[in-house]
């Protein structure tokens, strides 16, 4: 690994916005966010991975992985980040070298890719993503970024976070490092206003922005850029005249968040887009950062008019679900800041949480969680897939919330199973995806198909009486 | 005679490849009670397994070596020992089956030379077999991985018989099977009752119809469930014949006749009339039983399909992005019902390329598809090329993997003569769902006549 990666690296490690990371020692912090993987024990994506997902929503960009073939090969095209407009993103490029590339080098090859991409499509910029096999034959992946911006007169944004540097959240990062070292900055807004925004580590998943975009222009505020779902190359380099900023997403995005307030005064705060109480509380958030920048108090006052009628118009909504609900036991399996805003909306509508998963928790959420769950929380650390399996099939739970990768362990068991992670096809965010969510809820869990298939053969049923008639 | 042509460009666009390791796990999920393992950083894995997932809709085993810049530096040993040792103690499968990656095929890791030493250290894991395969990314594509993974369970785990051996009694009725990737579960399933209607026992390597067929277990398992089992693999030798379906299993027949002198014969594909006649005709040969009324009546059923599409299919363009084996099959059936092969695309290099029925065949990506495609009246190949279809206007039938987008990709029938017929039936109800009723401006009169007519009332 080059030494500027290194370096990169443990900048990354060392985050002053992070609570969990300041509390740790020294030493810990060079260690990283994440755990060792253990060999034959592991699972999820790599740093590239990470890089990727983060950077892929900017939708007019080309995005090529300068590797084999397996690193855009078998993964392009797999997330449901939507676009507005340009489906550049949409495009796989790889350099998908050989073999005389690995052992002489895939440097040229990358250079004739990256003008092959401008002569044919000719995208605002190209990004390059390096990979584990060109990391380790040397490929110098910013040099050649370089030269080709200078020929081509576009930019050519290196993103180095190969495969092997780490795990999918450190891949975000590097991903973000990109933008901050490359992008943010390079241009400036044909205006500006005292409603400008940021929203940090969204990834339009489904059309998810689309259910808070409404909400904020009903209050006049414009997302000058939204780091990175359905952004444009453009907005993303004009991001630095934001007046305020929300990190969504857990802390996946942090990074750019603290240092854009440190370069450019843009305060952030961090909050959800999931959960009712969530929305509401981020809507009043972003309200109160714009008008500590200038822009007029009754901003606030047009802020809560508006909670006060969505929220109402949720619950209205949500109503017809408690009785249908009341008292269902649902066993949430997710990642990070999701768990306990979605704890507190599920909740809301009469569902028992049996448990949750904490393993991407930081601290602070695994207070939040108790504080809304009370002591009782069942918080799984890190559930193996036949504990998972055990649990529904002994029905200690109704319904199991998670992500793809655990589905099948909840259809095996014939348990209903609701996805809630990123390849999901439904939007969930904001008043409306709440809603949907509980709907979808509804709709799982009392679809008939659950008695059909849990129905023993006639053949190996245990004898019954025959009906008296 | 086609010519085989790879594009100079630097720059794949829409990857239609996918790579050797991924074929290879999926070789090894074709085994009983088996653990895949990718050799290479848990990133190589995760992609895999996404693609796998989305495709089969089952939970897929599917482990790491999670190697990071350190230990790839270094040298992978402790990892392959750590994910054996992590894994027997987890999952105890009968099997571990490790692929190497690009990465760890980049450093050139000595991976059986790691299991010699791994095996002394630890006696204990004698009750586990293991088989490595080295598939480099970046060398050719998820076919070739499949193929390669197959040829080293046979050189690793078949038990071997010298050529003349009373081991062989004539009346043994086991067949070896060897079926390519581009046949699915359900394909599968469907070879395996035409073989055994003529009373033979075959055994299939692999076997994903046991494993990815769709169904419910009544327990968890860490690992495969179904698919060929240890025991059936090692008594693979006591085969009285071996068919390889698919050009690609060539060199693992050729593998088991080396091991253990079972004769063998390639068929090139179970798609197609003709193709179909050989296969039957050649298991009636070796089982020495007449051909069943059950697949006279098929093939009668076949030929009736085949009058009745050939009037919507005949005079077709098509473009088939597909790996070579897939594309020879369905290449051949389309000609064969008369329509032009006008654009086939594929990923790596197969002796059948050069006899596909078209002038050209680009080892290639799905932009070069497209671009061949701008005339045709059909694309086929797989899930992602639905957005270049759709960008072309034109139908699309989805074949090969990655099917994410439709249901029952493993339950898909394209073999024997029922499975040809459904194909067939399949692709003419496109063309007969894309046929426009034409209205009344159809068949317009140019301007010049109209013109000319009114000139001459004009005159008149």
């Amino acid at each position: 690994m080059s030494a500027l990666l290194n370096q990169k690296i443990q900048a990354v490690f060392d985050e002053p916005g992070c609570d969990k990371n300041q509390g740790k020692s020294e030493k810990e912090r060079k260690k990283g966010c994440t755990k060792q993987l253990a060999p034959g024990a592991a699972a999820g994506g790599c740093a590239f991975d990470g890089a990727k997902i983060a950077l892929q929503p900017i939708v007019d960009v080309a995005h090529l992985v300068h590797g084999p073939i397996a690193c855009e090969g078998n993964s392009w095209d797999n997330r449901h980040a939507l676009s507005s407009g340009p489906t550049t993103y949409r495009t796989g490029f790889t350099t998908d070298i050989n073999e005389m590339d690995v052992i002489y080098g895939g440097e040229k090859r990358l250079f004739r890719a990256i003008k092959e991409i401008i002569d044919k499509q000719d995208p605002p910029a190209v990004f390059v993503y390096q990979t584990c096999v060109t990391a380790l034959i040397g490929d110098d992946v910013e040099a050649v970024c370089k030269a080709a911006s200078a020929k081509f007169g576009k930019p050519v944004i290196p993103v180095n976070s190969p495969g092997f540097a780490g795990v999918k959240n450190l891949g975000n990062k590097l991903g973000a490092e990109a933008l901050l070292d490359y992008v943010i900055g390079t241009e400036e807004p044909e205006f500006t206003t005292p409603y400008d925004i940021n929203i940090i580590g969204e990834y339009n998943l489904s059309g998810e922005l689309w259910q808070i975009t409404p909400l904020l222009d009903a209050l006049g505020i414009r997302v000058l850029s939204c780091i990175s779902g359905d952004a444009r190359y453009k907005e993303v380099a004009y991001a630095h005249r934001a007046k305020a900023a929300m990190m969504v997403c857990s802390k996946a995005m942090i990074n750019v968040a603290r240092k854009m307030e440190e370069r450019y005064d843009i305060p952030f705060f961090e909050g959800s887009f999931y959960g009712i109480g969530d929305v509401s509380d981020s809507l009043r958030e972003i309200a109160r950062l714009l008008i500590q920048r200038g822009a007029p108090e009754e901003l606030m006052a047009r802020t809560e008019a508006l909670i006060a009628a969505e929220e109402a118009r949720a619950w209205a909504r949500l109503e017809p679900y408690k009785a249908r609900l009341a008292g269902k036991r649902v066993l949430l399996i997710t990642g990070g800041v999701k768990s306990w805003s979605v704890v507190a909306a599920l909740q809301e509508v009469g569902i028992e949480i049996v448990g949750t998963s904490v393993k991407k928790s930081t601290k602070e959420d695994k207070e939040k969680i108790k504080e809304i769950m009370g002591d009782e929380a069942h918080m799984i650390d890190d559930m193996s897939p036949r504990e998972m399996y055990a649990m529904l099939k002994e029905a200690r739970a109704d319904i199991m919330l998670s992500g793809g990768r655990s589905q099948f362990v909840a259809l095996k068991a014939k348990m209903p199973w609701l996805d809630i992670n990123q390849e999901r096809h439904y939007a969930y965010a904001g008043y409306e995806g709440m809603v949907s969510l509980v709907a979808e809820i509804d709709k799982t869990l009392h679809n008939p198909v659950w008695k059909q298939v849990r129905k023993v053969a006639p053949w190996d049923a245990p004898a019954v009486e025959v009906a008296h008639g | 005679m086609a010519k085989v042509t790879i594009p100079k460009k630097a720059c794949a666009v829409n990857p239609l490849k996918m790579s050797q390791p991924l074929g290879a796990s999926y070789a090894f999920l074709g085994m009983n009670r088996c653990m895949p393992v990718m050799h290479g950083s848990q990133g190589c894995t995760s992609f895999g397994l996404v693609v796998l997932v989305r495709h089969f809709r089952e939970a897929i085993p599917l482990q790491t070596t999670a190697m990071n810049e350190a230990t790839t530096i270094m040298g992978g040993m402790e990892n392959i020992e750590k994910a054996i040792l992590n894994i027997r103690t987890r999952a105890k499968p009968d099997l571990i089956a490790i692929c190497s990656t690009g990465l760890t095929e980049t450093k050139g890791d000595d991976v059986e030379g790691f299991l010699k030493l791994i095996r002394q250290r630890h006696p204990e894991i004698a009750d586990t077999a293991i088989v490595y395969v080295s598939t480099p990314d970046y060398l050719g594509a998820f076919q070739d991985g499949w193929a390669k993974a197959t040829t080293a369970i046979i050189d690793t785990l078949v038990d071997p018989i010298p050529n003349v051996h009373p081991l062989r009694p004539q009346r043994s009725r086991q067949v070896a099977v060897l079926p390519g990737c581009h046949l699915t579960p359900r394909d599968i399933e469907e070879v395996r009752e035409i073989v055994e209607s003529f009373g033979l026992a075959p055994i299939f390597l692999p076997d994903v119809s046991g494993s990815l067929d769709g169904h419910i277990n009544d327990d968890f398992s860490p690992t495969t469930i179904g698919g060929t089992t240890l025991a059936d693999t090692r008594r693979l030798g006591a085969s009285i014949a071996a068919l390889a379906i698919g050009e690609q299993m060539r060199p693992a027949a050729e593998a088991l006749h080396a091991r253990a002198g079972v004769p063998y014969r390639v068929f090139d594909r179970l798609t197609g009339l003709d193709a179909m006649d050989q296969f039957i005709a050649h298991l009636a040969d070796i089982s020495g039983t007449p051909v069943p009324e059950k697949w006279r009546r098929q093939r009668s059923q076949l030929q009736d399909a085949m009058l009745d599409g050939h009037f919507f299919i005949g005079g077709k363009r098509i473009a088939i992005g597909a790996e070579p084996d897939l594309l020879w099959a369905l290449g051949s059936l389309v000609t064969e019902m008369g329509a032009t092969l006008h654009t086939a695309v594929t990923t790596t290099a197969s002796p059948l390329l050069e006899r596909l029925p078209t002038d050209e065949v680009l080892i290639g990506d799905l932009e070069d598809l497209e671009i061949g495609a701008r005339d045709c009246d059909l694309m086929i190949t797989h899930s992602h090329g639905r957005q270049a279809a759709e960008r072309l206007h034109i139908p699309f039938h989805r074949a090969g993997l990655p099917l994410f987008d439709r249901l029952g990709a493993g339950d898909q029938l394209s073999v024997g003569y029922r499975g040809t017929k459904a194909l067939i039936f399949t692709l003419g109800n496109m063309f007969l769902a894309e046929h426009h009723e034409v209205g009344p401006t159809r068949w317009a009169l140019p301007a010049a006549t109209l013109q000319a007519v009114a000139r001459a009332s004009l005159a008149a």
